[in-house]
């Protein structure tokens, strides 16, 4: 059974179309980052798949139907919105209790392992902590409970870059196994870079790309080309190609490695350069048509 | 044999042999703990205003500041009783009203209801926990907080018609402290908790859906049924039904005019009347009508 599985999965807002029939599949064990633009989709995607929003076609989350058992749901599944959810007039103590005393599979001396490792006192309200020490708790709350689907929209928006690494080291090191499969929605394209074993881009409400690293590695390619082989490597129809000082930088899908090296020096693209060539063409197709 | 071979997956994925579900009263039980966490004043503020009513009381019996009903006077001594007990109930009010108001508005405003939504705990039990709070919570802290104050009064005024050589025999005749006890818990639960009870469901319903202004948008209704009332018929009704409900003028008992109703030598319980009476009844209905509105908002609702 997938962990997720949607087929034409469909939500307007009005005239709005937030999300124009996407199909999807992830497997256990996965970590999956869902990249896009601002207004693409992302979060109303991850709101279907929590059983927050309403939406046409079909979406069976761990074989249930999240709109409908929501909180049946939830006992396999477990998100951080954004750090600005804990309710400011809550103890760390009173969180404890409460999601102890609601969550059939969160482990109280977990969580408090792993509170002890931070500067968070049981006894401070959440309005007295930082925005960091608020993720951390959160972070905290959410690795102890044995969850199956881990859903992460913009988890560290907002935070200083000590703080945002330390975010996902904990969730590799201390919660990730391949029973567990995560989704983090993100336009911090870096900071997942090295996290992730699939990458999904959404744009406009559709899927646009969707690859594991490995095929994203071993597929895309990119040239730092000198001007006077500029015209031979467009004739190996790249999918990008932008400007950099002394030449030029070309992206290609699936030409030959050895072909691609006689033009300059070979690198494997970042998540950002794939996203930026095949986004920016997407648009630039959706210009030329409506031109 | 499925639900044998269903548990034996359940127990090899987990382990640590947790239990996989939480029972709805648990969950109920934790939902009520948490509104009390977060608004305080369910409890702080009727124990304020006891403290409020002792201290006038204090000052009364001591000092003897007030008029003559409120003074200390053995052969008719409910008055500062019924008092307490007037204020008590309002404050049952004030507090049941502002709490409504803010009930599924603030969990939206301050973004918490993503972390609620993210536990295993339905929009149906979050809502009747909620609505549990101006049902049963607050009443009982309210009844309890009020009895405390009226016995502390007791041993008050008892001390001094001790000192001053009076009997304290005839104060605790007169007063018949159980009687007006089990009136006063008939009168609250009667008037003061079902009477009032579909406004309150009316307020939840309305911080369930209100984006800003909830207070308006509740009185909206009412300005506007009573208002087009007003004008055109030239009479009040509607807001007075309405306002009749928030007092809890409901018909609940006869009593001496001027008494607040809990001297019970005066004063003969209606409850024939009372069970009998559309207002409670039709009351109820659209209570439970709003809480189910109020469940189904809830599940489509997003942070403000």
């Amino acid at each position: 059974m997938s962990v997720i599985e949607a087929r034409g999965l469909r939500k307007a807002f009005g005239a709005t179309v937030a999300l124009d029939g996407i199909d999807l599949r992830i497997e256990e064990g996965r970590i999956l980052g869902l990249i896009g633009p601002n207004g693409a989709g992302k979060s109303t995607a991850l709101n279907a798949i929590l059983g927050l929003t309403q939406y046409e076609g079909q979406l069976r989350i761990l074989g249930r139907d999240p709109w409908n058992e929501r909180d049946l749901l939830m006992r396999d599944v477990c998100f951080i919105a954004d750090v600005a959810v804990l309710p400011r007039w809550a103890r760390v103590s009173q969180l404890l209790d409460y999601v102890a005393g609601v969550h059939p599979r969160f482990d109280r001396a977990k969580a408090a392992g792993f509170l002890a490792k931070t500067s968070i006192r049981h006894g401070s309200r959440v309005r007295e902590l930082s925005k960091g020490m608020v993720t951390q708790l959160h972070l905290a709350l959410v690795m102890a409970i044995d969850a199956r689907l881990l859903v992460l929209d913009e988890p560290t928006l907002g935070l200083d870059i000590l703080y945002r690494k330390q975010f996902y080291d904990s969730l590799l090191n201390d919660y990730f196994d391949h029973n567990r499969t995560i989704v983090v929605a993100t336009h911090q394209v870096e900071e997942i870079e090295h996290v992730v074993t699939d990458v999904m881009f959404i744009d406009r409400g559709r899927i646009v790309f969707d690859r594991s690293m490995e095929e994203l590695e071993t597929r895309y390619l990119e040239v730092m080309v000198r001007p006077e082989k500029v015209g031979a490597a467009r004739a190996l129809k790249p999918m990008h190609e932008r400007q950099a000082i002394g030449g030029s930088i070309l992206l290609f899908n699936g030409v030959d490695r050895q072909q691609l090296a006689a033009l300059g020096d070979i690198r494997t693209p970042s998540i950002a350069d794939v996203f930026v060539a095949v986004i920016g063409n997407q648009h630039g197709q959706a210009q030329g048509a409506a031109q | 044999m499925n639900i044998q071979s269903n548990a034996m997956t359940e127990s090899s994925i987990r382990p640590q042999g947790m239990p996989a579900a939480i029972s709805a009263a648990r969950a109920m039980y934790w939902s009520i703990r948490r509104e009390l966490w977060e608004n305080r004043s369910i409890y702080l503020v009727p124990l304020a205003v006891a403290g409020v009513a002792l201290f006038g009381f204090c000052l009364s019996s001591f000092v003897g500041i007030w008029e003559e009903p409120l003074r200390l006077n053995p052969a008719q001594p409910q008055a500062p009783y019924e008092l307490a007990a007037g204020l008590m109930m309002l404050t049952g009010i004030v507090v049941s009203v502002f709490y409504c108001l803010d009930a599924l508005y603030g969990e939206r405003r301050d973004r918490s209801i993503l972390l609620w939504k993210s536990l295993p705990v339905s929009d149906l039990i979050t809502v009747l926990a909620k609505a549990s709070i101006p049902l049963f919570v607050l009443p009982l802290i309210v009844f309890t907080v009020t009895l405390a104050t009226q016995w502390i009064m007791l041993l008050l005024s008892s001390a001094v018609v001790l000192a001053s050589g009076m009997s304290v025999g005839e104060l605790w005749r007169n007063l018949s402290i159980i009687p007006m006890w089990l009136l006063l818990l008939y009168h609250f639960v009667t008037a003061h908790v079902l009477w009032p009870y579909p406004v309150y469901c009316w307020l939840l319903l309305v911080s369930g859906w209100a984006r800003r202004a909830v207070f308006l948008w509740a009185a909206l209704p009412v300005l506007v049924i009573g208002g087009f009332e007003r004008m055109t018929f030239h009479t009040l009704h509607f807001a007075e039904i309405v306002g009749g409900h928030l007092i809890g003028n409901a018909p609940v008992m006869d009593m001496a005019p001027g008494s607040m109703g809990l001297d019970p030598l005066t004063t003969h319980v209606t409850v024939g009347r009372f069970i009998s009476s559309p207002g409670l009844w039709i009351g109820l209905a659209l209570s439970a009508v709003f809480l189910a509105a109020a469940v189904r908002l809830r599940r489509n609702q997003e942070p403000i």
